[in-house]
């Protein structure tokens, strides 16, 4: 009550008293989820045991040759599923559905008010300390909106893949507990209405990827990946909590509507140090160059949790973290530059190591840390509703993607599963013809890779372009191209950047028509004995494929060209402008920076002909018919096998990170510090002192009364100087 | 005339008490250390009185010098430790330096704090003392607080030598053993 | 003439620290003890001029402790020649537990 009157009396927010009030039940159901899945998980751990580790390990400690993730475990090993499983299949994806519907009545009431500032609902007072007051509070505005819609829509189809996926799972309430949780921090994180709110989310994410990445942990490799994904992206967190520091020294406020609104007060070398900072903590989220190294590990967990934290939502945390942030990047040409530049290296660089993988999850990783690459250079060139768009495309197809390569393994696993074939079910070498036997994932799985590929009508194709788009259009006439990266001119620079993000295109389309044609084209690789039992997946599973497939092929819409001859053009650019729209103008200079029409047709000419060209690469280079299982394959040869090996960057990092690190530990930390100083000095070493004492106080309880009365007397000499010396 | 004899007194006895307690601290026959002790107490019971003490001068003669004093004496008779080469009593030099520099720390001690604390406010006025002197005499400045004020530390005083008398006599009693 | 006083009485008082500090016939440490109490009991005298007759009191009843510490001391110190011959506080180490 006393918040409304506040909020009245400072002028009504056109949302105030509006369904918007009602903001904190979308975080808050998904925690419900949580609470009942998680009270389901232990309850019954107590009796039976979630995973049984060890029946675990038995029989599937050796399916895997190359140690990284078999995606699915255990299907029909255990005969009788969960116990609890009928009400955590209901629980976990009705809450989602239930955030969803919320999250649309708000996006509505949003919509319909035509707010140009954020309403802010605050909840109650968090951290009153000193001359800083956060309050626990969710910002509803236009960008906060699209990403809740994003994440309860694509996580609520999600999560119903999830139900056919994990149901046999003898952990499948421990499985949506962490999902829900996953969601609810995610919620946080968007839709906080400060950077400590966001950060809470920021760091429960990155828990829940943890304990998803390391779901099947008694494997050691999965753990590993979860601790890997755990600890790279503390680097990235150090950033941002120093850029926060820095935020809140010079403005002395944290909320968004504060640092907004002062962005302007800040030395531009603050400005800049506070937005590198701020991208160290999203290039460790969103696992850009030189902290993507956690993402393509992070396949070791479920293949929806893929889907879901490492594609469609979690890592566009950074992205969404410059989107929030654009007021502090466009102050600053040299970070935005940076962003992009780094970017645009990521996504050329996933992209070339995509080519040669052979798991079909390593590919859709790789194509991931690529594609987000994608999204930093958007918001990096100050085209943030276009980075946005791409955020949202990609969240669509991408899901389509992982959850098809769900389907898929699912379907190679229960043919093995038959046999009881060992043989690894995400190899791609194993699979091949599979259009035959799973005509729905195929179909779906191709409309996705033409959406990620750039070819129109497809979602990806408007996204992507609008991002090349605009960086050319930046190349002249904004604050971009005037300033000086390194010494090297931004205009330059940017023409460089283009230049990449087309290159990057060509391979994208390669390396996903190679995973189509090897996946579902050619003939069978998987083993006479299996063959006949491949199968399409169930509806409960390819039902949310349908629904991704169709918001693929028309996600294009929301954001269309302002070239193109129908529909609503740029809507998500007209819609998100209240909150980036300033920062973008800022960067452009003040105008509206649209290329001339006939610029425009040739960058969407080159850009179709280069994904066409990609495709046709892929189709006539590759011979599907050469493919050999994977037991039989020989190992790959010089640049092949540089790229199968992803630029041996993980060795590198354990050259010059880990083992140092680890040498360090051992030798000064363990045996210096712990062994020595600790266990030594301190715990040892403190039982000797007391026991130097013992003996000294024996040694003085000599039963002499002259040696009392020295002791005595040089007391009295003591306590009478502290009086004196005074 | 008077102020620079009753000066004089007051060093000579003050000199007296300082060079007798040194003495006592020195001699190595334990009678001899007794006796010049008991001169020091004669000493410090003339600079009772020339301070207006004039009971508490008398009572350290009668109880200090003559009861207390002959008690020590007496037992070091009965013990039969008046020789002075029976206890190497003197510890070695080093004890005696060290015993020095203590002691001298302690002087330097107190003296750098006695003037520093003393409370002004209760200072009575001048002439107090001798007026309540010439008032109730020698006995009565005494006598009025100390059974006025201080009556129950008084007989608390008495329940102390009791238990004293008690205990000495236990403790010296021969065990029938 | 108060300011001697309390000068003779630190002195004094140093003198008796000494003594307890460097002799080691019990007796005799008692002893100075003694001129301990006594150097107190001048500083008492002293200061009464100063803050009334009230610090006489205390010397009576300084005297009276010494008195009955004396009694009970020296008791004790017989006691324990008794049974040891010898009142060197060297051979005595009964305070050793």
């Amino acid at each position: 009550m006393l918040l409304l009157q506040e909020a009245a009396a400072a002028g009504a927010h056109p949302l105030t008293g509006s369904v918007a009030e009602w903001i904190w039940l979308v975080p808050v159901l998904p925690l419900i989820g949580f609470l009942v899945n998680g009270w389901l998980s232990l309850s019954t751990a107590a009796k039976i045991g979630p995973a049984d580790p060890t029946a675990h390990h038995a029989h599937h400690g050796h399916d895997d040759a190359h140690g990284h993730g078999h995606g699915h475990d255990d299907h029909g090993h255990h005969p009788a599923a969960h116990r609890h499983a009928g009400i955590v299949s209901l629980v976990g994806p009705a809450v989602l559905f239930a955030a969803f519907a919320v999250t649309v009545a708000i996006f509505f009431a949003l919509a319909g008010a035509h707010a140009e500032e954020p309403f802010v609902k605050t909840l109650f007072r968090w951290m009153p300390t000193g001359n800083l007051q956060l309050d626990a509070a969710f910002q509803v505005d236009q960008l906060s909106m699209v990403m809740t819609m994003v994440i309860t829509g694509v996580g609520s189809l999600i999560h119903v893949f999830s139900v056919g996926y994990m149901k046999e799972d003898p952990g499948y309430p421990r499985y949506f507990a962490y999902l829900n949780l996953f969601v609810f921090f995610m919620l946080i994180l968007v839709l906080g209405a400060s950077y400590p709110m966001l950060f809470v989310g920021w760091e429960g994410v990155g828990l829940c990827s943890y304990l998803l990445i390391g779901f099947w942990f008694s494997d050691k490799a999965n753990a590993d990946a979860g601790k890997k994904a755990f600890i790279v992206n503390r680097i990235g967190d150090f950033g941002f909590l120093v850029a926060m520091f820095l935020l809140f020294s010079h403005l002395g406020t944290l909320s968004f509507t504060g640092v907004n609104a002062n962005a302007s007060a800040l030395p531009p070398i603050v400005a800049t140090a506070a937005c590198l900072f701020m991208f160290l903590g999203c290039a460790g989220k969103s696992a850009q160059i030189p902290l993507y190294v956690w993402l393509p590990d992070a396949m070791a967990g479920p293949t929806p949790v893929s889907a879901l934290i490492h594609a469609a939502t979690m890592v566009t945390a950074g992205v969404y973290l410059v989107a929030r942030s654009s007021a502090l990047f466009a102050l600053s040409p040299v970070a935005s530059l940076t962003v992009a530049f780094v970017g645009a290296l990521t996504a050329l660089f996933a992209a070339t190591i995509g080519l040669k993988q052979w798991d079909i999850k390593k590919v859709l990783a790789y194509s991931t840390v690529s594609q987000l690459g994608y999204m930093f250079v958007g918001v990096g060139v100050g085209a943030y509703a276009a980075g946005v768009f791409h955020l949202v495309t990609h969240a669509f197809f991408k899901a389509l993607l992982f959850l098809g390569s769900g389907s898929v393994i699912y379907a190679m696993h229960q043919a093995y599963h038959h046999t009881h074939n060992h043989d690894d079910a995400q190899d791609m070498r194993n699979m091949g013809g599979l259009r035959q036997y799973m005509p729905v994932t195929f179909g779906l799985m191709w409309i996705a890779t033409l959406a990620i590929a750039g070819i129109p009508p497809f979602a990806g194709f408007f996204s992507k372009d609008e991002i090349l788009g605009a960086v050319f259009a930046r190349t002249h006439g904004s604050t971009l191209a005037d300033a000086s990266w390194l010494g090297i001119p931004g205009s330059a620079l940017l023409y460089a950047i283009w230049a990449i993000g087309l290159t990057a295109a060509l391979l994208t389309a390669i390396y996903m028509t190679r995973m189509m044609l090897y996946t579902f084209h050619g003939a069978n690789r998987t083993g006479d004995a299996e063959r006949p039992h491949l199968k399409e997946a169930p509806w409960v599973m390819t039902g949310p494929l349908v629904v991704l497939g169709v918001l693929s092929l028309a996600g294009g819409w929301l954001n269309l060209p302002t070239f193109f001859p129908a529909g609503p053009v740029q809507a998500l650019h007209h819609w998100l402008e209240p909150v980036t729209g300033r920062a973008a103008l800022q960067i452009t200079n003040g105008t509206e920076a649209h290329l001339e029409h006939s610029t425009e047709y040739m960058l969407v000419g080159i850009a179709i002909a280069i994904a066409v060209i990609g495709i046709t690469i892929a189709v006539t280079r590759l011979k599907t018919d050469a493919l050999v299982p994977k037991a039989q394959s020989p190992a790959s040869e010089g640049i092949e096998r540089v790229l199968e090996h992803k630029y041996f960057v993980d060795e590198g990092y354990d050259k010059a990170v880990v083992q140092p690190v680890v040498g360090l530990s051992r030798s000064v930390l363990w045996r210096g510090m712990d062994a020595g100083l600790i266990d030594g000095l301190v715990v040892n070493g403190s039982a000797y002192l007391a026991k130097g004492f013992g003996w000294l106080g024996a040694r003085m309880q000599s039963g002499l009364v002259g040696t009392y009365a020295w002791v005595l007397i040089l007391g009295v000499l003591g306590i009478l100087s502290a009086f004196s010396l005074r | 005339m008077s102020d620079f004899f009753y000066r004089v007194h007051f060093y000579l006895f003050g000199l007296i008490a300082i060079a007798s307690a040194l003495a006592f601290v020195t001699r190595k026959s334990p009678v001899a250390a007794a006796l010049w002790l008991v001169n020091t107490m004669f000493s410090l019971a003339a600079l009772y009185v020339m301070l207006d003490a004039h009971f508490i001068g008398a009572i350290q003669v009668l109880v200090y010098a003559g009861a207390i004093m002959v008690v020590f004496l007496f037992v070091l008779m009965l013990l039969n430790l008046g020789h002075p080469n029976e206890i190497s009593d003197i510890r070695g030099t080093w004890g005696r330096v060290a015993a020095g520099f203590v002691g001298l720390a302690i002087l330097a001690q107190v003296m750098a704090l006695a003037g520093s604390v003393a409370p002004k406010a209760l200072v009575q006025p001048a002439g107090a003392a001798a007026e309540s002197l010439r008032e109730l005499n020698a006995v009565g400045t005494i006598a009025k607080p100390l059974f006025e004020e201080h009556l129950l530390a008084f007989e608390l005083t008495s329940i102390l030598l009791l238990v004293a008398i008690v205990g000495a006599v236990i403790l010296g009693k021969r065990r029938a053993s | 003439m108060i300011a001697e006083a309390l000068a003779l009485s630190a002195v004094l008082f140093t003198i008796g620290v000494i003594g307890v500090l460097t002799r080691r016939n019990a007796i005799v440490i008692f002893m100075c003890v003694e001129l301990m109490l006594n150097a107190v009991n001048l500083s008492f005298v002293a200061l009464s001029k100063l803050y009334g007759a009230t610090g006489q009191v205390f010397v009576v009843f300084v005297m009276t402790v010494a008195a009955a510490e004396a009694a009970v001391g020296l008791a004790i110190i017989i006691s324990i020649f008794r049974h040891r011959q010898t009142v060197d506080l060297q051979n005595i180490n009964l305070l050793k537990g």
